[in-house]
C-alpha cells in the first residue's frame, strides 16, 4: 500500500520475463501482525482468507522477505491442527520471496536492469534466517549493469523494524536502526537496497528525518531499471 | 512500585540514548564476533557440530530421570553430599545450614550464575558471612554492588578507566591503565581470602552422568583454587546441566569456549567427583553438591520449549542480539538477561510479568543461529507471545486485531478506509512527531513515507 512502486516493478519484470501475472485485489494483508502478537485466532482468519484466494495459484510471489515467511514458515504452525493444516502447508510450497523465485526457480540471474550507482544491500531479517534466501538477491544485483555493491559491516543484522516491536518499544528499535545507517553509511553506498519493504521504511524513515543523503530503495526497483 | 515493564522501558530509553555504552558494547563484542568466527572456521563443520550438541543435550534432558540419579548415585559413591533443592529458598537454606555448620566466617566462590538465580550472596551476608568473587569480572562488579552485565563478561560494560577508579577508591591501589596491574590488584587482595576462606562456592559447567563427576571451565584458575583450598566444597547447579557421557565434553569443552568468548578451549577445564579420598593429598574434606530445579521442571513439561534447557549459557545469544546490544544486561532486570532470558525467565519467573522481554524482540532470529545447542530460541519467544495473550488477552489489542482483520476481509470497507487516510494525511503534518500524534511511537524518532497517490490497485485496475 506504502510502496506500489514495488508491485509495479515487480510485475513489470515477470511479464518482460514472458509469464502471467495475476493480483488477488481483494487480499490485503497476510496476517502477521495479529500472529506476531499473539492473538493467533485473530490472525487465522486474515490468513484463512489468504489460503482459499490463492489455492489455484501455480505459485506465489511475494515482495517481502517478511511476508513471504509468514506464507512459507509460519502458515504451517498456525494452521497445525486445524482443517486447514494441509492447504497451508501445500501454500507454503509454492510460496516465494521475489529474488528467490527468480533465481532459484525461473534459474533468472540477469534480468536485463542498468542501474548506475554505488549501494549496499541490507539483509531482512526474515527472508535471511527464516527463508535461508541470502545468494539470491546478491546474485541478481551482481547481474545489474553499472551497479556496485560494497557490502557494509553487518549486513546481516537487524534494522530494528520488527512489526509491532517498532511501535511497542520505538527507543530499541530506533537504537537499532541508528546502528544499521551507520553501518550503511560508512560504505559511502548512495542507496541502501533490500527487498523487505518494512525495513525499508524504518531505516528510510531515520534517514530522512537525520537529513541523510543516502536513499533506500527495493530489489524490484533496481531490478525495473534499464 | 514500579512495575518490571515500566522499568524496563525507562531503562531503556535512557540506555538507548547514551552512545558511550553504545559504542563500548559494539566495539567489544565486534572484537569476539572476529575472534568466534576463527575459532569456528577450526571446527570440521560447525554446523555439524551444532547438530550433535543438540542431539546429546536433547538426549540429556529427555532422559533426565536416568542421568540424573546415574550422576548423583555416583557421585555419592565417593563421598559426596548431594542435596535435592525444589525452589530457590530451599537451596538458600540447604547453603545457609551447611555453612553455619562450618562455623564459616569466610566464604569464597567462584563464578556461578545459578547462585545469581537464587541470591545466594544476599542470602549469606544477611547471616554476616562475608563473601568474596573470586572472578576477576564478578569480583569487580560484586564491589559496584552490581548484577553482572553478561552471563559470562560481568563486567563487560566498564573501561580499563572505570576499573581503576573503582580499585582506587575501594581497595585504596594506585590508578593505573595497564590490565596487568589491575589484575595484579585485585590478585593481591584475592589470595589473602582463598587462605582464610572456610568455604567455598562453585557453579559447574556440566555434569558427567557416567562418571558422577562436575566439569568446571574458567580463565582465570579461580575456581581452581576455590574448590582446593577451603575445608569444605559446594557447588550449586541446575539440574539441565547434565551430559550422559565423559567423551561428550570433548565436543562441549571446545563449543562453549568459542560460541561463548571466540577461544579455542577454556584456559582451565576441571573435573570435581568428590571429596578427598583417603591418601590424597588435597581437595576439601566435604564435598556437597546442591541440585536445583527452581521451576526447571515445569520447563520440561512443556515440549514445545524444553528445548531451552539444552542451553549451556555460553552466552553467544546475548553476544549477536542487537535488542542486548542496545539495551545492555542490566536493563533486563533479571538474572539471565538476553535472548535466553527473555525466553526462559516467563517460564521460571511468571509470565504475565515478564512477558514484555518475549515483545521486546525484532524477531530477528539471529540468537537461533548463533546458539551452539540449536534453541529455537526466537520461535520460543513468539510461543510466549501466544501463550500470555492466549491466558490473558489485552483487550484492546484483541479488538484491534479484531476490526483490522473484518475490515482487512471486506474489500469495499477497505477501499474506504485507505480513502480516508489519504484525506487525512495532510492533517497529520499538524500533530507529526508529537504527542498528539497517533503515530507518535513512529514519529517521535522517525519520519513517515507519504501515502502514494495511486495505490498499487488503483495502477494494476487501470493497466490490466
Ligand atoms: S541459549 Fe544457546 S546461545 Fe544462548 S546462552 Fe544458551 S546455549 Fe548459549
Amino acid at each position: 500500500m506504502m510502496y506500489p512502486k514495488v508491485g509495479i516493478s515487480m510485475v513489470r519484470i515477470l511479464e518482460r520475463l514472458g509469464h502471467k501475472v495475476e493480483y488477488p485485489e481483494d487480499l490485503v494483508c497476510c496476517g502477521q501482525p495479529a500472529f506476531n502478537s499473539g492473538y493467533w485466532d485473530e490472525s487465522r482468519s486474515v490468513a484463512g482468507k489468504v489460503l482459499g484466494r490463492l489455492k489455484d495459484a501455480e505459485a506465489v510471489v511475494i515482495a517481502s522477505g517478511s511476508c513471504g515467511a509468514m506464507l512459507r514458515v509460519f502458515y504451517p504452525d498456525l494452521f497445525a491442527k486445524t482443517p486447514q493444516a494441509q492447504e497451508a502447508k501445500a501454500l507454503s510450497a509454492k510460496s516465494y520471496e521475489f529474488s528467490d523465485f527468480l533465481v532459484n526457480r525461473l534459474g533468472v540471474t540477469d534480468v536485463g536492469a542498468r542501474f548506475p550507482a554505488r549501494v549496499t544491500f541490507h539483509d531482512g531479517c526474515h527472508g535471511l534466517r527464516e527463508l535461508g534466501n541470502k545468494k539470491a538477491p546478491r546474485a541478481l544485483l551482481a547481474g545489474v549493469r553499472d551497479l556496485e555493491l560494497v557490502e557494509m559491516k553487518d549486513a546481516e543484522t537487524c534494522c530494528g523494524f520488527g512489526g509491532t516491536f517498532a511501535a511497542k518499544f520505538p527507543m530499541i528499535s530506533t537504537a537499532m536502526g541508528e546502528v544499521k545507517c551507520a553501518s550503511a553509511f560508512a560504505t559511502g553506498a548512495e542507496y541502501i537496497v533490500s527487498n523487505d519493504s518494512s525495513c525499508l521504511m524504518q531505516v528510510q524513515g531515520l534517514l530522512s528525518r537525520q537529513g541523510s543523503p543516502v536513499k533506500t530503495i527495493h530489489l524490484a526497483e533496481i531490478l525495473a531499471q534499464s | 512500585m514500579k512495575s518490571v515493564i515500566q522499568q524496563f522501558k525507562e531503562q531503556s530509553r535512557v540506555i538507548t540514548k547514551d552512545l558511550r555504552h553504545r559504542n563500548l558494547i559494539q566495539t567489544a563484542l565486534g572484537k569476539y564476533e572476529i575472534k568466534r568466527d576463527e575459532k569456528k572456521a577450526a571446527f570440521q563443520s560447525w554446523s555439524s557440530a551444532r547438530q550433535a550438541a543438540a542431539e546429546i543435550k536433547w538426549e540429556a534432558i529427555n532422559h533426565l530421570d536416568k542421568h540424573l540419579p546415574d550422576f548423583v548415585r555416583r557421585l555419592e559413591a565417593r563421598g559426596t553430599v548431594v542435596h535435592w533443592a525444589t525452589t530457590a529458598e530451599t537451596a538458600r537454606d540447604i547453603i545457609l545450614k551447611i555453612v553455619r555448620d562450618q562455623k564459616a566466617r569466610s566464604i569464597i566462590k567462584s563464578k556461578a550464575m545459578t547462585a545469581e538465580e537464587i541470591h545466594l550472596n544476599d542470602a549469606l551476608e544477611h547471616e554476616g558471612f562475608e563473601v568474596v568473587e573470586s572472578d576477576l569480572g564478578e569480583y569487580i562488579v560484586q564491589l559496584r554492588k552490581e548484577a553482572p552485565y553478561h552471563i559470562v563478561f560481568p563486567a563487560m560494560h566498564l573501561t580499563r578507566g572505570d576499573i581503576s577508579e573503582l580499585f582506587t577508591r575501594e581497595l585504596g591501589s594506585a590508578p593505573t591503565d595497564n590490565p596487568e596491574e589491575l589484575t595484579m590488584i585485585a590478585r593481591r587482595a584475592l589470595r589473602q581470602k582463598y587462605v582464610t576462606a572456610d568455604v567455598g562456592i562453585t557453579g559447574a559447567n556440566f555434569a558427567i552422568a557416567e562418571t558422577g563427576m562436575i566439569s568446571i571451565t574458567e580463565n582465570e584458575g579461580n575456581a581452581r583454587l576455590t574448590a582446593a583450598l577451603p575445608k569444605v566444597m559446594i557447588s550449586l547447579l541446575g539440574i539441565e546441566k547434565v551430559l550422559p557421557r565423559m567423551e561428550d565434553l570433548a565436543l562441549f569443552l571446545p563449543m562453549l569456549a568459542t560460541a561463548g568468548a571466540g577461544q579455542a578451549l577454556t584456559c582451565y577445564n576441571s573435573l570435581y567427583g568428590g571429596p578427598r579420598q583417603p591418601g590424597e593429598s588435597d581437595g576439601p574434606e566435604q564435598y556437597h553438591v546442591v541440585l536445583l530445579d527452581n521451576r526447571r521442571t515445569e520447563l520440561l513439561a512443556d515440549a514445545e520449549q524444553r528445548d531451552a534447557l539444552h542451553c549451556i549459557r555460553c552466552g553467544a545469544c546475548l553476544n549477536v542480539c542487537p535488542i542486548y546490544r542496545n539495551v545492555g544486561g542490566h536493563t533486563y532486570g533479571t538474572t539471565y538477561s538476553g535472548p535466553i532470558g527473555s525466553v526462559i525467565t516467563p517460564h521460571l519467573r511468571g509470565l504475565q510479568e515478564w512477558k514484555h522481554l518475549s515483545f521486546a524482540s525484532s524477531l530477528c532470529g539471529a540468537c537461533t543461529e548463533a546458539c551452539p545447542v540449536k534453541i529455537d530460541l526466537h520461535h520460543h519467544l513468539l510461543q510466549n507471545r501466544r501463550n500470555s495473550a492466549h491466558e490473558k488477552p489485552s483487550v484492546i489489542e484483541k479488538i484491534t486485531f479484531k476490526i483490522a482483520g473484518f475490515v482487512m476481509n471486506r474489500p469495499g470497507l477497505y477501499a474506504v478506509v485507505k480513502k480516508l487516510a489519504r484525506l487525512f494525511q495532510p492533517l497529520h503534518k499538524l500533530v507529526k512527531g508529537t504527542r498528539l500524534d497517533p503515530a507518535y511511537a513512529w514519529t517521535q524518532s522517525r519520519d513517515l513515507p507519504t501515502l502514494p497517490a495511486e495505490s498499487f490497485k488503483d495502477w494494476w485496475k487501470k493497466n490490466k
